[in-house]
């Protein structure tokens, strides 16, 4: 199932400079373990070592923050888009 | 700045009919019927908290001195360094190591002088926050650091004030308008990222057009809230992408355990912020020229 990807600067470098990329899972957990096979150390970047999201990285289900919806196990389907947004604090 | 009735005490008569020095500046928002005279006086008599003088608040407030926003107080400690020039549109070379707040005044009168810059030459905290912002109608966020975030959040929403917010690093942007009770930055990121993992623009980098981007944007929600008009960014965060321009809209929701504006809220007064996000005080710098901090 082939699931679109979007990242942002602070996570580019972790998947080989991509802002943008397909990934394989039918869940979002899944599409983690996929993204992180093909690009280790991903997973560090949006988990901890337990495997829990961090809280100051946002995961979007096309528009939809998947904490309203089911969490690391929502449901993806072929088409979607996935977004990683961790938490910017730049202003000066 | 608002009195206890709600009113603006600007420098202006509340309400008073524009000069016509006031008409001829600010024509070309007047003939839109969306501001027109009434709207103008409205932008006069409101009154606008900016926090930071750097590279959003530059801009922010630049263009609400320029739209003739009546009272603009800015909070800023810091000294203007060479290394802030490359976007903080407020400084010029020959202010290098002035305080930020004197050459953001100079910039801004020398613009507008009808305006009124109130200086808050000191960092917002827990202690002076709640005497800070109440005084005034909105605020704007320009902080860089994720400490000041979480606290200008919190006391926005204890006051029952919105906060027009935006951040930047690299090319990428952020943009978001918190309205009380309709979800905060809590409800957005919960938790601070630990010290050291999300780097900041002394880190990382910044583009400088995405400064102006961003917070020229900041700047638009600020004249919509003010004039009642359009569609306000409230529950709805706007990412921003410059390398390859697109823009891209993601859902804001009020969580219902937000620990400060959910069911059964737990911060109910203003928290020790770097504890919050185990990050060093803040440390003030010494203007080169002693006592020039005004």
């Amino acid at each position: 199932m082939a699931v679109k990807v979007q990242v942002t600067s602070v996570i580019q470098k972790a998947v080989d400079g991509q802002r943008e990329f397909d990934a394989e899972g039918g869940t979002v957990a899944e599409l983690i373990d996929n993204i992180d096979t093909r690009y280790p150390g991903f997973r560090g970047q949006v988990a901890d070592d337990s495997g829990e999201l961090h809280r100051f990285v946002n995961i979007y289900l096309n528009d939809e923050d998947i904490r309203f919806l089911g969490g690391k196990d929502t449901q993806v389907s072929d088409g979607d888009t996935i977004s990683f947004l961790p938490a910017l604090a730049g202003g000066a | 700045m608002t009195n206890s009735n709600g009113t603006s005490n600007s420098a202006a008569p509340a309400s008073g009919a524009l000069a016509p020095e006031e008409v001829m500046r600010y024509s070309r928002h007047i003939i839109m019927p969306q501001v027109g005279s009434e709207g103008q006086r409205k932008l006069r008599d409101a009154s606008v908290l900016v926090v930071g003088a750097g590279g959003l608040g530059g801009p922010v407030a630049l263009y609400l001195a320029l739209a003739g926003v009546g009272t603009i107080g800015i909070t800023e400690f810091d000294v203007v360094d060479l290394s802030n020039l490359q976007r903080q549109i407020l400084h010029q070379t020959a202010d290098v190591d002035k305080p930020k707040l004197q050459s953001a005044k100079e910039s801004l009168l020398a613009y507008n002088p009808n305006v009124t810059v109130v200086e808050h030459p000191m960092p917002i905290t827990s202690d002076n926050a709640m005497d800070i912002i109440p005084n005034y109608d909105i605020v704007v966020n320009g902080a860089d650091n994720f400490a000041t975030r979480y606290l200008v959040n919190d006391a926005c929403y204890l006051a029952g004030k919105t906060l027009v917010d935006g951040a930047i690093l690299l090319f990428d942007g952020q943009l978001t308008v918190y309205k009380p009770g309709m979800g905060c930055y809590r409800c957005l990121y919960p938790d601070p990222p630990p010290p050291g993992l999300v780097p900041s623009c002394a880190e990382a980098g910044v583009l400088g057009a995405i400064t102006g981007i961003v917070g020229s944007m900041q700047a638009t929600e600020v004249f919509k809230q003010i004039l009642d008009i359009g569609e306000p960014m409230v529950n709805r965060l706007l990412l921003i992408d410059a390398l390859s321009m697109q823009f891209r809209e993601m859902k804001l929701r009020r969580d219902p355990a937000c620990p400060l504006c959910g069911d059964n809220p737990t911060v109910t007064e203003l928290i020790d912020y770097d504890a919050f996000c185990g990050s060093p005080p803040i440390e003030v710098p010494v203007p080169a020229a002693a006592g020039a901090s005004s």
